[in-house]
C-alpha cells in the first residue's frame, strides 16, 4: 500500500519534473504583504503579486542563437517607454507595446507561439514550491555594520573607534589582503533570488499569486516567479 | 493600503465582531485541536491590549489562573477565534494595561462602566435615526 503511494508520488514528481526542465517563469509585480488563513485557520504571512501579460515576443532556437530560449513581455507599456530595438521585437511579433522583456531558456522553443501568452496553470500551481527573482532595494554605499553585521566599537566613555572597520589582516605573511574580505560599499540594488517559496494562491481572473514569505524588491517592482530549481514539487 | 490587498482581506475580515475596548472583561471561545479531534474552548480574562487594524488586529486578553498570571494574544479576525462575548465594560484610563501585571487581588478590580451610561449608549444613535415625536 505504502510502496504505491510512494510510485505515485514519484510519477507526480516527473509530471512536474517535465514543468521543471522547461524554466519558464511569470513575470509579476509585487503589490505588498498582508496575510490569509490556511484550512487549520493558521495566518500566512503572503506577498501578494500582480502576474503581467506575459506574451512572447521573440524566440531564440539553436541554429540562429545557439541555444534554445523564448521572450517574454511582462506588462503593458506606452511606446514611448520602450526604446527601438525593443519596439523592433514587439512590432516583428505583432503585439501591443510591454514590457518588461525577459528570456527563459527552454529545452525547445518550436513548441511556442509568438504571440500567444503564457498560461499560469503551465507554470505554477497551488502548493508548489517556486523561486522568486527580483531587484532588492539599495541601501546605498553602506559601512560594514550595516552591510555584513560587523560589531562595533564603543560610541562613548572616550573611545574613537566606533563604526569603522578594524584590521584587515596580518602583516608580512601573508603580506596580502585575502580576497572577498567583508568591506564597505554598495549595499542592495542586487538582484536577489528567493528560493522555495509556497505559493498559496492562485487567482486566474484577476492574475493574482499569493506566495508565501517574503520577496525581494520594492512595492512595484518587477519579480519573476518560476518553479523552484532544487526542489522536486 | 494597494486596493487589490484591500479586496483581498475585505474577504477575510470578519463582520460581526463586537465593539471592544481595553478594560472589558471578555470571554474568547478558541478552536483548539486534540488528537484530530476539534472542540471549542472559552478563555476569559480582561482585555489589557489593543494592537493593530483591518485583519491583523489582536487584543491581549490576560487573566490569573491559580495564582499564576496569563496572558494570551488573539488575532481577532482568524477563523481559530469563534466568538468573542463581552461580559463587562470596565472603565479604565490607560490604553494599555501593564500596570495589572504588578498587582494582585483586589487591587486589580476595575470599575464598571455604569449600566445606564451603557443602555444610553446603545440607544442613543436609535434616537438619532428616528427622533422622537417629541422631540
Amino acid at each position: 500500500m505504502e510502496a504505491n503511494g510512494e510510485q505515485a508520488e514519484r510519477a507526480k514528481n516527473a509530471v512536474s519534473g517535465a514543468i521543471k526542465k522547461m524554466t519558464v517563469g511569470l513575470l509579476g509585480k509585487k503589490l505588498g504583504m498582508t496575510q490569509v488563513f490556511d484550512a487549520e485557520g493558521l495566518a500566512l504571512p503572503v506577498t501578494v503579486v500582480q502576474l503581467g501579460e506575459n506574451v512572447i515576443v521573440d524566440k531564440r532556437s539553436k541554429e540562429n542563437n545557439g541555444y534554445e530560449a523564448i521572450q517574454i513581455g511582462g506588462f503593458s507599456a506606452k511606446e514611448k517607454s520602450l526604446n527601438k530595438p525593443e519596439m523592433g521585437v514587439l512590432k516583428k511579433a505583432n503585439v501591443a507595446p510591454l514590457a518588461p522583456l525577459r528570456e527563459f531558456r527552454v529545452a525547445d522553443s518550436t513548441s511556442y507561439t509568438i504571440g500567444q501568452p503564457i498560461a499560469i496553470e503551465d507554470v505554477i500551481k497551488e502548493g508548489m514550491l517556486v523561486d522568486v527573482r527580483g531587484r532588492s532595494i539599495g541601501k546605498g554605499f553602506q559601512g560594514t555594520v550595516k552591510r555584513y553585521h560587523a560589531g562595533r566599537g564603543p560610541m562613548s566613555h572616550g573611545s574613537k573607534f566606533h563604526r569603522s572597520m578594524g584590521s584587515i589582516g596580518p602583516g608580512t605573511t601573508p603580506g596580502r589582503v585575502f580576497k572577498g574580505l567583508h568591506m564597505p560599499g554598495q549595499m542592495g540594488n542586487v538582484n536577489v533570488c528567493v528560493r522555495h517559496l509556497q505559493v498559496v494562491k492562485i487567482d486566474a481572473d484577476k492574475k493574482l499569486v499569493l506566495i508565501k514569505g517574503a520577496l525581494p524588491g520594492c512595492k512595484g517592482g518587477i519579480v519573476e516567479i518560476k518553479p523552484t530549481k532544487t526542489k522536486w514539487n | 493600503m494597494n486596493q487589490v490587498i484591500a479586496e483581498i482581506e475585505a474577504g477575510l475580515l470578519k463582520k460581526n465582531l463586537p465593539s471592544l475596548e481595553v478594560g472589558d472583561t471578555v470571554k474568547v471561545f478558541v478552536k483548539i485541536k486534540e488528537g484530530g479531534k476539534e472542540r471549542t474552548q472559552g478563555y476569559e480574562g480582561v482585555v489589557i491590549k489593543q494592537r493593530g487594524c483591518g485583519l491583523g488586529k489582536t487584543i491581549t486578553v490576560r487573566r490569573v489562573f491559580q495564582g499564576v498570571g496569563i496572558e494570551r494574544v488573539f488575532l481577532l479576525h482568524s477563523p481559530r477565534v469563534e466568538k468573542i462575548a463581552v461580559q463587562r465594560k470596565g472603565h479604565v484610563r490607560r490604553a494599555k494595561l501593564y500596570y495589572l501585571r504588578k498587582r494582585s487581588g483586589k487591587a486589580t478590580r476595575i470599575r464598571e462602566i455604569a449600566q445606564e451610561k451603557q443602555a444610553v449608549a446603545t440607544a442613543a444613535p436609535e434616537n438619532f435615526e428616528n427622533p422622537p415625536a417629541s422631540a
